[in-house]
């Protein structure tokens, strides 16, 4: 807990994966923020993460 | 054990992709050189669709064609015998051809005729008409008919004897020229179509022609600035042909559409279609048009960006997006892109701005469906009423069905041949 609240005391620079909208609200506050331009695999659609994987078998 | 069987499958057809060596060697007649064409066939952009499912600009064109043909003297009697079930229609795709929009070829059209010389097969392609009220974009009314006659009596007869004094163009070299140019070989085709008048005016001047038809056929190539575009397309046709058929790969060797359907088709899956509805425009009207105008997406045109050409290759040609839409900037974000759907930059493309990075080539479905990302394309936009012609041009991606429904077939197909 305590290396955490040592983490707040300096500056914070952010990697955002995921929600875009946490990245612009960081921004907003001057935060040094970089988004991944991320999403996941078929873009969460399960059928289709399913017919992938069965190709990705070796 | 099938990841590998697919990865080696799909660098056989990438081999056969960059080692394409597609040439233009001849002008002939549709009737006379295309495969199983006759007086009574039609063929169009996109897969396969029936009369009564197709889009304005296609039924357009199909009227424009009839009437060319002699076979109906007005709209109302091409109408009536497109109805008739006399004529027949079919995909250019079916006949090593391809279209721009609506992708009309009728029996006594005259077309490009290009060789693969590495396999051997032929593509087919009309000459271009030019933009706006032509037949392509279903415009026929008398004009556009004339302007047809013209390209069958002079521009098709002049070219085919420069053809034969020059000898064969290699296109693939000149694309790979063009693509340095500040072209992208589908919507901005300006550097082709110079290059093209420079290999062959000097032959043009030799024909035995009179002045006036050498003159106006300079000119009319000229004033055309998409006239290269029913070249790159055969050219990317016949490159992607051989590359069709080959089990375990997922590549996508053809994307077309009809203006009612977008379709595509899988090496690893031969000749089957996967449709879906195809999608309006985004882009840029002509003054009087707007979106309420617009046809869906319409062309075999989009055989360039199956080819890593196009949409794909846009960082090299930004001035291309004054025609389309967006900024410079949007058009290398749109290529940058390209390369997280695709098996391998190009071998002989290459764009001067990324370092001479060859061009994002050979779309993978497993690729589209795993990062969800889309092929771009840019596009003309046809008015949805027949007789009406060009409103547009825009960006357009396909519906991703047509990708989905793929993957689940090739799955499906692997499954039952005990594969998986």
């Amino acid at each position: 807990m305590s290396k955490v609240n040592e983490l707040f005391k300096k500056e914070i620079s952010v990697v955002n994966v995921g929600l875009e909208s946490f990245y612009n609200e960081l921004k907003s506050q001057d935060v040094k923020a970089i988004h991944v331009d991320w999403r996941p695999p078929a873009c969460g659609n399960k059928k289709m993460s399913s017919l992938l994987s069965r190709l990705k078998s070796k | 054990m099938i990841q590998e069987k697919i990865k080696r499958a799909n660098e056989e057809v990438m081999n056969r992709i960059l080692n394409a060596q597609p040439m233009l060697i001849d002008i002939g007649i549709a009737g006379e050189v295309i495969p199983d064409m006759n007086k009574k066939l039609i063929l169009h952009a996109g897969p396969p669709v029936e009369w009564n499912r197709m889009s304005g600009p296609l039924k357009g064109a199909i009227i424009g064609g009839l009437i060319y043909e002699d076979l109906a003297s007005n709209e109302e009697e091409a109408v009536k015998l497109a109805q008739s079930g006399e004529i027949e229609f079919d995909s250019c795709h079916n006949h090593d051809a391809v279209g721009p929009m609506a992708g009309v070829v009728t029996a006594s059209m005259p077309v490009w005729i290009l060789e693969n010389e590495t396999f051997g097969n032929n593509s087919y392609c009309t000459l271009n008409e030019g933009l706006g009220k032509v037949l392509r974009y279903g415009a026929f009314s008398d004009d556009v008919i004339e302007r047809l006659k013209w390209i069958e009596d002079i521009l098709a007869p002049v070219l085919k004897e420069a053809l034969k004094l020059c000898g064969k163009i290699d296109l693939k070299n000149m694309i790979a020229q063009v693509v340095q140019m500040g072209d992208e070989g589908h919507n901005r085709n300006k550097a082709g179509t110079s290059l093209l008048i420079r290999e062959l005016a000097p032959f043009i001047v030799m024909t035995n022609f009179t002045n006036e038809e050498k003159a106006d056929v300079l000119k009319f190539m000229n004033g055309n600035d998409h006239f290269f575009l029913n070249l790159t397309m055969p050219v990317c046709k016949c490159t992607l042909d051989p590359a069709n058929g080959v089990k375990y790969s997922t590549i996508v060797t053809t994307m077309a559409r009809n203006g009612t359907d977008f379709g595509i088709r899988v090496s690893g899956l031969g000749n089957k279609w996967f449709v879906a509805p195809a999608e309006i425009i985004d882009g840029l009207f002509f003054p009087g048009f707007t979106l309420e105008d617009a046809n869906p997406d319409i062309g075999d045109s989009c055989i360039t960006e199956t080819t890593g050409i196009g949409g794909f290759a846009m960082a090299a040609a930004p001035a291309i997006v004054q025609f389309v839409g967006g900024t410079p900037q949007d058009a290398m974000n749109f290529t940058m892109s390209m390369y997280e759907i695709t098996a391998k930059e190009n071998n002989v493309y290459k764009i001067p701005n990324l370092n001479f990075k060859g061009t994002p080539t050979g779309i993978d479905v497993q690729k589209v469906i795993e990062t969800g990302i889309l092929p771009i394309i840019n596009t003309g936009i046809a008015h949805k009423d027949p007789g009406v012609g060009q409103v547009g041009a825009g960006l357009v991606r396909p519906p991703a069905k047509c990708f989905e429904d793929a993957l689940e077939a090739f799955v499906t197909k692997l499954e039952e041949e005990g594969e998986i």
